[in-house]
């Protein structure tokens, strides 16, 4: 297939970025989306240009590395993939596709396609976490018993990678999916219950302070995870946060 | 946490804005009740009007919250889309936003602007009078001047009554307000922590029957006096 690629190019975080044109030739439909990527770079690296710079790791759709926009949509066009996992099936020869990062101020492009992703981590730090005495007289995990719908719900939310599509995607930048699903799944385990008061309020505040928007539960973010993330989670979210503040 | 910080973090925001969207549809739903009484029977519309009109908890307690509702929604409304518009300074090249939401739940400030354009004409079309006549010249009869026959009704009549420009703008405005609550409506319950497997989609169905009935009856009331009217 041949392409037009429409790429974000920028030299460093203080710098300016632009849109830049490359057209692209010999691309199998069974290659993936980063594998055409690859293509490309190489062509770049050849010509004695600097290749394009983006973000992957496991390229088998777990580690949540990759990112991408791709036409409009976090992750392309494919519902429940990540672009590691998106194939050049799904565009046409002669297609003009968009590539751009996943645009959020508090995700700032470091280069080019690659996005510092470490305010998810400092949620995280803020609540995403259980105590556990690991001093060697852990209980047994079975003897605690946990409903079989708790369990599934848990680790449903459990199941997101920290993409960051769901911020990416979002009219408002906002990033209530992702702090649902980690709050969800600790709320919903009898091991998180510890420091649950503490977790959504802690949590909140640090999203907050992140600058990510506010949520107007336009659900896009649930239609772009890879995971398939529920809005329910952000739903729980708002009522640990709510119960913790009453309780207070 | 002190309530003061609780309401400045974003999930509180989104809480408010819900409880006072709850308020304002309640609210609706009363006002289009009563307008729909001006086309079942004149005298009855009078008399609940200025029940409505002249009642302490009404006048006092109802409309200051209504007052309060109004001005939080609208305000807070506009503040969080400007926070959210600064969350992303540099925009997308090309952004799909069609591809996974609804124009409804994007364009909410488009939709709540027009509303917002309405609601100045009406209170200078209604509210500002009716304030004028009852505080300021103290007239609390809800009575034609020297006469002893309700005002209420002929108010609303003479509005649409050989007015097409007034109907039209009227009938665009609850068609922006339809737009807004086919979005608000289940948006309210998912932000104060509401959403179910089994209910939601009932919710879902219930807000977009919501979102046509009461406006339909605004605009309904609205044609009638239009077309049959006394002059
Ligand atoms: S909720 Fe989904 S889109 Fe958001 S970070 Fe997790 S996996 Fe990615
Ligand atoms: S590279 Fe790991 S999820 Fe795509």
């Amino acid at each position: 297939m041949k392409l037009n690629l429409k790429v974000w190019r920028q030299q460093g975080p203080q710098e300016k970025g632009r849109m830049v044109d490359y057209q692209i030739d010999g691309i199998s439909e069974h290659m993936s989306f980063l594998e055409m990527m690859d293509v490309l770079n190489q062509k770049l690296i050849g010509s004695g240009e600097e290749p394009i710079a983006f973000d992957h790791d496991c390229r088998e759709g777990i580690c949540g590395s990759c990112s991408m926009f791709i036409n409009g949509e976090a992750h392309g066009p494919v519902k429940g993939t990540t672009t590691c996992q998106l194939h050049m099936r799904s565009f046409k020869d002669g297609d003009t596709i968009y590539i751009e990062p996943f645009r959020a101020n508090a995700f700032p492009v470091i280069k080019d396609l690659v996005i510092d992703r470490s305010a998810f981590d400092r949620i995280q730090h803020s609540g995403g976490y259980i105590s556990v005495n690991t001093s060697g007289n852990t209980q047994d995990a079975n003897a605690t018993p946990i409903a079989k719908e708790h369990a599934d719900l848990a680790m449903d939310a459990a199941t997101c990678i920290g993409c960051g599509a769901c911020v990416a995607t979002c009219k408002n930048s906002s990033a209530m999916l992702f702090v649902g699903a980690k709050i969800s799944q600790y709320a919903l385990l009898p091991q998180g219950q510890v420091e649950a008061k503490d977790r959504a309020q802690n949590m909140v505040a640090q999203m907050d302070a992140e600058g990510f928007g506010n949520c107007t539960n336009t659900g896009a973010c649930e239609v772009e995870c890879p995971k398939g993330i529920s809005l329910t989670n952000i739903a729980r979210m708002n009522r640990e946060f709510l119960g913790g503040s009453l309780t207070k | 946490m002190s309530t003061q910080k609780q309401s400045l973090s974003s999930i509180g925001r989104k809480v408010l804005m819900a409880l006072t969207g709850f308020f304002l549809m309640v609210f609706l739903l009363q006002h289009m009740s009563i307008n729909m009484l001006s086309v079942i029977n004149a005298d009855v519309f009078n008399e609940v009007s200025h029940f409505m009109g002249t009642n302490a908890l009404v006048q006092f307690v109802l409309q200051p919250v209504l007052i309060f509702s109004v001005f939080f929604h609208f305000v807070w409304g506009m503040v969080l889309e400007y926070q959210n518009n600064q969350a992303r300074s540099i925009k997308y090249a090309k952004y799909s936003g069609h591809a996974n939401a609804t124009w409804m739940s994007r364009n909410m400030i488009i939709s709540g602007l027009a509303v917002l354009a309405f609601l100045v004409v009406h209170f200078y079309d209604f509210w500002i009078p009716e304030i004028n006549t009852k505080y300021i010249e103290g007239d609390m009869t809800g009575l034609h001047p020297g006469s002893n026959e309700f005002r209420y009704h002929e108010e609303l009549v003479d509005k649409f009554a050989n007015q097409p420009i007034r109907v039209i703008l009227y009938v665009i405005a609850f068609f922006m307000l339809s737009l807004h609550l086919m979005h608000g409506f289940q948006s309210a319950f998912q932000s104060v922590g509401f959403n179910h497997s089994k209910y939601t989609p009932i919710i879902k169905k219930m807000g977009n029957i919501f979102a046509i009935a009461v406006p339909l009856g605004f605009v309904f009331v609205a044609l009638y006096h239009f077309i049959y009217h006394p002059h």
